[in-house]
This record gives C-alpha cells, structure tokens and sequence, in this order.
C-alpha cells in the first residue's frame, strides 16, 4: 500500500542549499536532510546539526584497545606463562609498549570506521527517497531538501507550500510503500 | 601592540621589544657574574638554554620550509610569523661563539689527554675534534642563516608583487629540506649526544628536532592569538589556532614516540655502554624529574589537547602553549644536566639568568622582526585560501 513517506525540494547551487537549510531549520523542523553532490563547508551549522559523538567513540575505543593490549601480555607473561626472557622481569611493561599503542590504534581506527557506518545507519540497501525519480541527480548536479513525514510539523500541503516560498524548485511529494 | 589593516604591519613592537632587550641585558650582565664564579656551572647552563631557543627557530624554520613544499593553504597566514622565528638563527649563531671558548668546561673529548688514554675518543678523534666541530658548526649556521634570509628576502618581495618568488621558494625549501636533516641531526650530535663521547644514539637527532618543533608550534600558537587580540582577527581565526592545537597534539605524541623509540630499544639490547644515558637520569635523584618530563612534556597535554573545545578556547591554548615551552626547557635540561651531575639532582640559578639573558635578546629580537614587515605575507595566491580556512 502506497503512502506519503516525505517532500523532496530542488535547489539551484550550493549557496542556495545552505540558505534554505537555514529556513528549514529555523521554521522549526527537525526530521529533514540536504542531499548534495559534494560535502559543502558550513552545511552542518546550518542544518543546526550537533557535534557528532563519534570522537568520544574512538576516545573510548582506543583506551579499550590499550587496555586490553597490556592486560592481555601481562596475563601471558606474568600470570599463564612466566618465562625468563633475556633476563628482564616477567612483567617488563617496556616491551608491552609496542602491542598496546598498536592495540589502540587499531581499536581507534575500528571505532573511527565501523562508528561512522553505525551513526550513519550504514550499510543501507534502501532508502524512501528513492521512490523519487529526479532524486538520482543528487549524486550529479542536483541539491535537495527533504522533509519526513515523520516530522512533527510536517503537513502535505503546507510543506510543499514552505518549501516553495524557500525558492524550491520541482517539488515532489514522495509516495512510497 | 597593533594590527595595520592597511599595512598588514603590526605596529608598537617596538615597547616591548625594548623591555624584552633590556630584561636580556640584565640576565647576560649576571651571567657573566656568574661565569666568574662558577666556569663549568656557567657553560653547561648557557648550553641549555642555547640549544632551547635554537631548536626552536629550527622549528619555526621547519613550519616555512613545510609550507613552501606541500603548498599547504591552511597555514599561510601564520607563515610570516614562522619566517620570523626563523630569522632568530642568526642572532643564535652569534650565542655560539662564547661556547666555543668553553668547550674544554662541556666536553671530555676535547681534552688531548683524556683521548691518549681512551681507544673509543681514538677511534672518534676524527671527528669529535676542536678544529673540525668549530668549523662544521659555522658551517651549519651559514646553510641555516642563507636558508633563512633567501626566503625572507623573497617573501618580501612577494610582498611587493613578485610572481617569481612562489617558484623559488618551494626550489629553495625542497632542496632546503635535505639541508635541514642533515645539518639539524648533526647540530644536535654535536652539541647535545658528545656531551657524553662514548654514547650515541642514531634517532637522537629526530628527538632534539621533534621537541624543538613542538616549541616551536608553541610561540606560532601564542601569536596567533596575539595577532587575533590585536586587531588581526579578519585573517587570523579561532580555525588557525585550532589547526596549530592539533599540530601541538600531534607533535607531543611525536615526541613521546620519538623518545620512546629511543628508550626501548637501548632498553632492549641493555648493553652498558648505551644504557649509561638513561641509568644517568633515573638514579640520584634523577628519577623523578625523567618522570616529571614524561609526564607533563607528554601524557597530560596529550589527554588535554585530545578534546576539541580546549583547541578553541585561546586561554587553554597559551596555557598549554607555555607548558610546552617549560616542558622544552625541561627536555633540554635532561639532556645536559645530568651528564656532569650524575650524582644529584641539581638547578643553578645560573640557568635562570642564562634563560633571561639569551631570551630576553631573543625575544626582543623576534618582536622587531615581527614589526619590520608585514606580518601577512599579504601577496600569497593561497592567502584567501588561507583565511576562510574552517576545520570542519
């Protein structure tokens, strides 16, 4: 069964992307996105989006992995299988060094990748825009607004009507299953 | 002190160059006071505090040479400020001169008969000798002082609108480049590693660089607040000091990795006549300052500068900035100090007024060339680039 899943709006360039985020924004909207062939500088202000928490992610990762790295040696060398390496002490945390700092560099690297993919909601086969024909131009030389209908104050008709007194162009109501 | 918006220049340098002049005077006049009281005192801490500031134009030196080669954009406002810095090396070359008339205070190799009785200084006389140390060291900073004033003098007259000078820059810092590791490494063996003649260390020249670039990115980092609280705030931004903090962040950890790598491996091979260097910093109370170092040169600034709003709030960022610069003293103490001290832990206050006397020239030094051109290199193609740098 078809239902309404959102409004999508053309914008002409970039510079009008950014300016008619800043209305969506400060009409009150939460539940919206802007599509861009190209990261543009300042979208993120302008979408009045927060920091992304991913870099106390990759903080916590990384003190996980180093943990881990040293605790996993000590535990060897110290614990399960003592041995006399070169006459140094069983617990001869200089030469865990090396394995800790790679252990959190690794974890900082997995908590940096797989953090994004997982804020991001990646992998992601489909998304409800797609029912829209011209929204592959997105990734060519298009610049979109979209409103869900999840929003609080999304309406059909006066969305279309705001996002047309923007200056949006080709305004399209996304109907979908 | 203030930004010209028409001139690029900043004005009224001049007041508290004359103070920092005056201040320089003082500390040189006592340290010469001192220097008849105590010789050996004397040249071991004007050694330290003359490998401090020359690290440190190094560094500046390093940040020009960088920007030239990478065509790096993020920077460019801040280049005029590093080529100053840089311009400090030959008012450090004339620092040297009093040190070559105590060589015999600072270093057992010169000593004709501590090398009679010792197969290793035998071995190393060839190139661990008076004659040859004078000569390699004014050779050094002849390459510094030609790198320094060829790109200073073309800076300036891209200033003026020479197109060519961009060009010739980037020849000269990428063959400059090679220069500065070789020379760099060497300065650092011969001033800093044969204080100690039968100990060496192959990556002991990154270390001595990697410190000196960190303070550095410190003075570069206080400046560019100066400059923002200065009325040149339309093209130095919070953005450039943010990208200077994540330089400082980056390069506390090179240092800690530099210095680390060092440790490790003498640690690992644990053959006497290479682990002296750091039994010389642990024992006799030597303990803990080498834990004192490590703990602020490294691991609080690196937890502190690891969050993004201290890169953005200024104060934050000259209090680390000035720990850094403390911390590269610091550094450069535990390099010397313990070599004749080995015995007890020990601070003259010598190395105070050697600090104040070599410092004070030198910052007055500074601050008359930051008032002696524009202090944007305001005819640079990437300087639009450069101002509306944001990080994202």
């Amino acid at each position: 069964m078809n239902q309404t899943l959102g409004v999508l709006a053309r914008f002409a360039n970039p510079a009008e992307l950014i300016e008619a985020a800043q209305k969506v924004r400060d009409a009150g909207f939460e539940k919206f996105d802007c599509h861009s062939p190209f990261p543009i500088h300042g979208m993120d202000d302008a979408m009045g989006l927060k920091r992304s928490i991913l870099g106390y992610i990759v903080g916590g990762m990384t003190i996980t992995g180093a943990t881990l790295g040293m605790a996993l040696q000590y535990w060897i060398a110290a614990i399960e299988y003592p041995l006399v390496i070169s006459g140094k002490p069983f617990f001869s945390w200089q030469a865990f060094i090396i394995v800790t700092f790679a252990l959190f560099v690794l974890f900082g690297a997995f908590g940096a990748v797989f953090g994004m993919f997982g804020l991001n909601r990646l992998p992601r086969l489909h998304h409800p825009l797609f029912y829209s024909d011209q929204f592959a131009k997105a990734t060519d030389d298009a610049f979109f607004v979209s409103i869900e209908v999840a929003d609080k104050k999304f309406d059909e008709t006066k969305t279309q009507e705001f996002l047309a007194s923007i200056g949006g162009a080709d305004i399209e109501l996304v109907v979908g299953e | 002190m203030k930004f010209d918006n028409k001139t690029y220049m900043l004005l009224e340098t001049d007041s508290f160059a004359k103070k920092a002049l005056i201040a320089g005077a003082a500390g040189i006049l006592l340290s010469v006071v001192g220097a008849f009281m105590d010789r050996e005192q004397f040249y071991q801490a004007y050694l330290t505090a003359f490998t401090f500031f020359t690290t440190m134009s190094l560094g500046g030196l390093f940040f020009v040479l960088i920007h030239h080669i990478t065509g790096a954009h993020w920077g460019m406002v801040m280049r005029r400020v590093a080529e100053n810095l840089a311009c400090t090396l030959p008012l450090m070359g004339f620092f040297m001169i009093p040190l070559f008339f105590g060589m015999h205070d600072l270093f057992h190799w010169s000593h004709a008969d501590a090398v009679a009785h010792d197969p290793i200084l035998q071995g190393k006389a060839g190139y661990l000798n008076v004659t040859f140390f004078v000569i390699r060291n004014i050779i050094y900073f002849v390459i510094w002082g030609w790198l320094v004033r060829s790109l200073r003098k073309l800076s300036v007259a891209q200033d003026k609108g020479d197109v060519e000078a961009l060009g010739k820059m980037r020849r000269i810092a990428a063959g400059g480049t090679v220069l500065y590791a070789l020379t760099v490494t060497l300065f650092s063996f011969d001033w800093l590693m044969s204080l100690d003649p039968h100990w060496y260390s192959t990556i002991f020249g990154v270390y001595v660089f990697s410190g000196g670039f960190l303070g550095g990115l410190a003075i570069l980092a206080i400046m560019s607040i100066v400059l923002r609280n200065n009325g040149a705030g339309n093209f130095v931004t919070a953005e450039h000091t943010h990208d200077l903090g994540k330089f400082l962040f980056a390069f506390t950890a090179w240092w800690a990795y530099i210095g680390g790598a060092q440790y490790f491996l003498i640690w690992y091979g644990n053959i006497p006549e290479e682990t002296i260097y750091f039994l010389h910093r642990w024992e006799h109370g030597w303990k803990e300052f080498s834990l004192f170092l490590i703990l602020f040169h490294f691991i609080i600034p690196f937890i502190v500068l690891a969050f993004r709003a201290v890169k953005r709030v200024p104060i934050l960022v000259v209090l680390m900035s000035v720990l850094f610069l403390v911390m590269h003293y610091a550094d450069h103490f535990w390099m010397v100090a313990p070599t004749f001290n080995d015995h007890h832990f020990q601070v003259s206050w010598m190395h105070l007024t050697t600090l104040l006397g070599i410092g004070g020239i030198y910052l007055g030094f500074l601050f008359k060339k930051m008032g002696g051109a524009p202090i944007i290199a305001m005819n640079d193609p990437k300087l639009q680039k450069s101002i509306d740098h944001t990080v994202a």
